[in-house]
Order: C-alpha cells, then structure tokens, then sequence
C-alpha cells in the first residue's frame, strides 16, 4: 500500500472517454473559465467577488441586473420607462424578429435599463445599457429612454449616472439612431446648466456614437479596468491608416494616459468612490460651514 | 547628511556636539551637564541668529531642498476624501499637476498643485513639476467644473517653471498659460493661490490668479530663475546668487511690493524639518481665507480679483504730459 504511493502510477495506453453518464455529473455553468488567464474558479465564487477573476483582476461584462445589483443599495431601484419598446421604422428585414429573439433571451424590453436609485443614501437617476440585447446598440427607445432619465434628475434636481456598454448606434433604425446622439446630448446640456451632475461609468465595449455622445460628457468619466472604448473599431482604423495600432489602443488605460478620462476605477471600488463624490457634490453646504 | 545647507552648517555642527556630549554623559561617568546647558543656549541664540536672518539665496536653497514638502505631501494633511481626476480630455495627463476634489474640515473643495517628485523616476514622470500644455488645461477644466458647482478652488504652488520644450511649443504653451490666466479672472468662486515652494514664472501664474495670494516664508516667486536672469543680465549663469538678491523673490520681498497678502511662517529650518507642524500653518491661512470669501457674492469675488490684479505695478506721472479735458 505505502509503496504504492512512492511509484508512479502506470500510463494508460490508450485513453478514456468519460460516458455520457459521466459528464452530465457536473452541472453546466458550476466552473468559469478566465477568457484572460485561462484559470478555472467557481462561478458563484466569481459572482460574489463582483465578476473580477481572482487571478488576474480581469473584469467580466456584467449585465444589467447584475450591474445594478452591485452598484445600489439594495431594494432600492425603482424603474421606469419599462413599457417603451422598439418599432421597426425603416422597414428592416428581420429587425423585430431579432428584437424579440433577444427580448426572450435577456429578460428584457431594450438595451437600456433606467430609473431611480439610491447610492449609500444619496438618490440619483441611473442608466444601465446592456450589451446582452442587441450588443447595446442605441435606437430610438435607447436614446429616447436614456433622455427620459435625464429629464428624471433634473426634475428631482438629483445627479444623472449612467453606466454605458454599447457597440454604438443601431444600423437597422438608420438615421433616427444617429439623431439620438444629438437628443440625449441635448438632454444633457440643459442638465448641466441648471447645474445638474453627470457621472459617466464606461464599461466594456463603449464604442461608435455611444462613446461620442453621453458617455463621453459627464462631470466625471470613468472606465473600467481594461474596457474597450473608442469611436471607430479598431479593424476599420487599421484598414484606413494601413498601420498597425498598438495592443493596447483603445484601452480604459490608454484612454487615461491620453488624457480622456478623470479615472480607471476598479469595480470593487467603485461604489465607495462614487458615493465620496456624491457627497462632496450635495448642495448647499458653503453657509452651513460658515456658521460652524 | 542628505539635503544640508551650506547657511545652516553651524547650528547644525553645534546641534550634533550637544548630542556627543549627551551620549557621553548618559555612557561615562562624568557629569556634562552644565556643559550641555550652555551649549544649549548659544544653539537657541545660534539658530535665532541664522534663521532670522536669511539671506535670498538661503530661501532659494531651502525652497529646493530636495525633501521639501509637495502638493500630494500636504493634501492628506489638509484635506479629506480626496479623490484625484486626471486629464485634460484633450491630449494628455500631465503628472506635473495633480487635481481633485476633496473636502476642508467638511467643506467640499477643488484642489490643484505642480507636483515634483521625490526621487528620480517619479521626477522624470513628473517632468520635475514642470507642467506642459495638458497640464494647464487639466487644471482649468478642473476649476471650470468647481465653478461650475461652486467649489472654493485651493492652488499650491510649485514649479520651477512650464517646461521649455519642443512639443509644449507646438502644443500651444504659450496658450494654455494666458487662457488660464484670461479663465480664472471670471471663476465665481473663492480662489486661493497658495506658493509652498518655487514660483517659477508664467508657469507658475498659471495657477496664481486668486483671491488671495499667500506664500510660505521660504519660498520664492518670480519672474524667472536666478539662475536664468544671471545668465540674461551678466551672461553667467554662476552669478545666481546676485541675482537673487536683486530680483526680490523671497515673501517678505512680495509682502513688500504688495503682491501678496500673507507670508505663511514656516518651521525653524524650513517646511521640510516638519511637514505636520507646516501643514497646521498652512490650515490656519486657508481657514481665514474661506471665511473671508465665502461671504463674498460671485460678482464681488470677480471685482475683488480685478482689484487686486489692477493694483499691482508701479508708475509714475511726467508732468509735462498731463492733460486735462
């Protein structure tokens, strides 16, 4: 028996395929794989540590509802805008039957989930995209409940947060999805004016007209570690320029380096930073300290 | 010793006897202490001497001294819930300014400084706090925001100079500087300029056009370097130390010309002998600064800004050319 441990046990000569039986034995999804470091951990483990592997920091895409989740207090959303959904305004073949395709898929009516919220006690109007449903792209409803949501914390004179995950605009409602950069940028503007605060969290992808239009306009802008973030993909540069770009181009850190961002924040810190600046942001405090 | 003084060598000599003499007493069996007494207070009368008297370029020395306290020294020591932003969402994140938000005794503030480094790899990141042009214009997108949501704005300053360099030329240095200059005269908001080290130049104006003005007793302000005005006046860069006494660029020589309004008094020796101790002083000043513009309105801050700019430089009146309407 002790001996037993000291050889080598012998190799097989030949291999085996475990039975069907077998494999089932493991339900699907227990185990993840780090598309970054290859290493294998528990899914609920990675779940709990915010979907950030633990070998090597990579941060997974989360979802809406995760997103939300994570990021406020708990029971503390209440959404609007649910009812509004997607037409087909150009006609486009097979557009609604991709809608409803996702729309079964992801539990959801669009790829913006908005409402309102509370981060450590301070309310704030949240956007979430979600890049489940149609990549994130931005449509009419996308743009035009993203506005809402705007027009939502202005109206409680309470700060706009969006969290953005987009491929950009969607091809299949054309110009309308273009023009929904010009409206949610409007939004914004009269936002910002009445002194309204807008904190931009860009997540991975933010690409095309999403990046050049509200993610790119908060008081603050963040990314997430390693998130992709640019306005033109990076195939198309490459083709136009015919030049190879550098690996980390368009990353959340090279976008800080060029000066484009106030912040690459990790997401196990996010909501603690997040909250410090909505409390360095409540209004009307100057006289109070002058009397103390 | 790393960062001694050639002014200070004395006290500093006398300082180590005393300490000689009190291992010696505490080791051996003879009683030295009458011998340490008076040793004691020819040190105190010693140090008096020296620190009082400070000549220019003793300043200049220790408004370089290699251990001399920076913007990220004393922002903990002021400040709490910092948090730093970066960029100028333009071109770049110049490491030779450091801003963020952040909150005096409670009070939410912006807070923006030239940062040096401490040894040679952050000084080369930092461009040894020589900001270029993104430096400037992350500066003033920082103070357009706490204009924007009425944030007091507390600049340190610190830097030998904008960095002379090929691509801040191309990059517009020469712009960034006045646009900040033209941008602060209009801020709504309290500004209070703060020079804890050198005040090089339009590098250093850059983020000087406040409410107030205030310097440590150690540090300089000027035009452009000793160095650099040596080798302009006298062609020879070795004569620095002329020039610092000629150029008047120590606080007591701008409290003098009125350019600025307090002189913040530093620890014997110099800030870098106790950056705790600095810091209190340096808290004491803002205080009074906040408490007096914050009962400013946001025109009258502006006119006060404008006052205080329009009334410096001298000049006077050739009779001959005076004419009355």
């Amino acid at each position: 028996m002790i001996k037993d441990l000291f050889t080598k046990p012998k190799k097989k000569k030949y291999a085996t395929i475990p039975s069907e039986a077998a494999k089932q034995d493991v339900p699907e999804g227990i185990m993840t794989k780090c598309p970054n470091c290859k290493k294998i951990m528990y899914s609920k483990e990675l779940t709990k540590n915010l979907k950030v592997c633990f070998h090597c920091d990579y941060h997974y895409p989360m979802n809406s509802q995760e997103r939300l989740a994570s990021f406020l207090d708990e029971d503390s959303f209440q959404e609007i805008d649910r009812e509004l959904v997607s037409t087909n305004p150009l006609g486009f073949p097979e557009y609604l039957e991709k809608l409803e395709k996702d729309k079964e898929k992801t539990n959801l009516n669009e790829a913006v989930v908005t409402g309102i919220g509370r981060v450590d006690q301070h309310e704030v109007a949240v956007a979430v995209m979600d890049s489940t449903f149609r990549m994130g792209s931005m449509g009419s409803v996308v743009g035009e409940k993203i506005t809402r949501a705007i027009e939502k914390a202005d109206e409680l004179s309470v700060p706009f947060i969006i969290f953005t995950a987009s491929g950009g605009a969607r091809m299949q409602e054309g110009v309308l999805s273009l023009m929904q950069m010009a409206k949610t940028s409007v939004a914004l503007k009269r936002f910002s004016d009445n002194g309204g605060l807008i904190i931009s969290i860009m997540t991975h992808p933010t690409t095309g007209g999403v990046s050049a239009s509200f993610a790119s306009l908060g008081d603050y802008n963040f990314a997430e570690p390693g998130a992709l973030i640019g306005f033109a993909g990076r195939r198309i540069i490459e083709q136009t320029i015919r030049e190879e770009l550098p690996e980390d181009f368009q990353t959340a850190e090279f976008l800080l380096e060029k000066g484009q961002l106030d912040a690459v924040i990790a997401r196990a810190e996010l909501k603690e930073k997040i909250a410090t600046i909505l409390d360095i942001h409540q209004p009307g405090g100057d006289l109070v300290w002058l009397e103390n | 010793m790393v960062g001694e003084l050639e002014f200070e060598k004395p006290v500093l000599e006398l300082r180590k006897k005393i300490a000689e003499l009190k291992e010696i007493t505490k080791e051996a069996d003879v009683d030295l202490t009458d011998e340490i007494e008076k040793l004691e207070v020819r040190l105190e009368r010693l140090e008096k001497e020296i620190y009082e008297n400070m000549k220019p370029w003793d300043r200049v020395q220790i408004a370089r001294h290699p251990n001399r306290p920076t913007t990220l020294d004393y922002i903990p020591l002021l400040f709490t819930d910092f948090i730093e932003v970066h960029g100028d969402r333009t071109f770049g994140d110049d490491a030779a300014i450091v801003a963020g938000i952040g909150k005096f005794q409670g009070l939410p503030v912006t807070i923006i400084g030239h940062q040096r480094g401490k040894d040679t790899k952050e000084n080369i990141r930092r461009n040894f706090g020589m900001p270029h042009p993104e430096g400037y214009r992350k500066a003033l997108r920082i103070m357009k925001q706490a204009d924007k949501f009425g944030r007091p704005i507390i600049c340190f300053i610190d830097t030998k100079g904008a960095f002379p360099g090929k691509a801040a030329e191309e990059r517009g240095q020469s712009e960034a500087i006045a646009r900040n200059l033209f941008e602060m005269a209009g801020l709504k908001v309290p500004v209070i300029c703060i020079v804890i080290g050198e005040g090089g130049s339009g590098g250093a104006l850059a983020l000087g056009v406040g409410n107030h003005l205030h310097m440590l007793e150690n540090s300089t302000y000027s035009v452009i370097s000793p160095e650099g005005a040596a080798s302009i006046l006298w062609k020879d860069a070795s004569k620095a130390k002329q020039a610092a006494e000629k150029m008047k660029i120590t606080a007591p020589d701008l409290k003098e010309l009125n350019v600025i309004d307090e002189i913040i008094p530093e620890v014997k020796g110099g800030a870098h002998k106790d950056k705790d101790l600095q810091a209190q002083a340096i808290h004491e000043v803002i205080l009074k600064s906040l408490k007096e513009l914050l009962k400013l309105s946001e025109q009258e801050l502006i006119n006060q800004r404008y006052e205080k700019y329009k009334a410096i430089g001298q000049f006077d009146l050739q009779n001959e050319y005076i004419t009355t309407n």
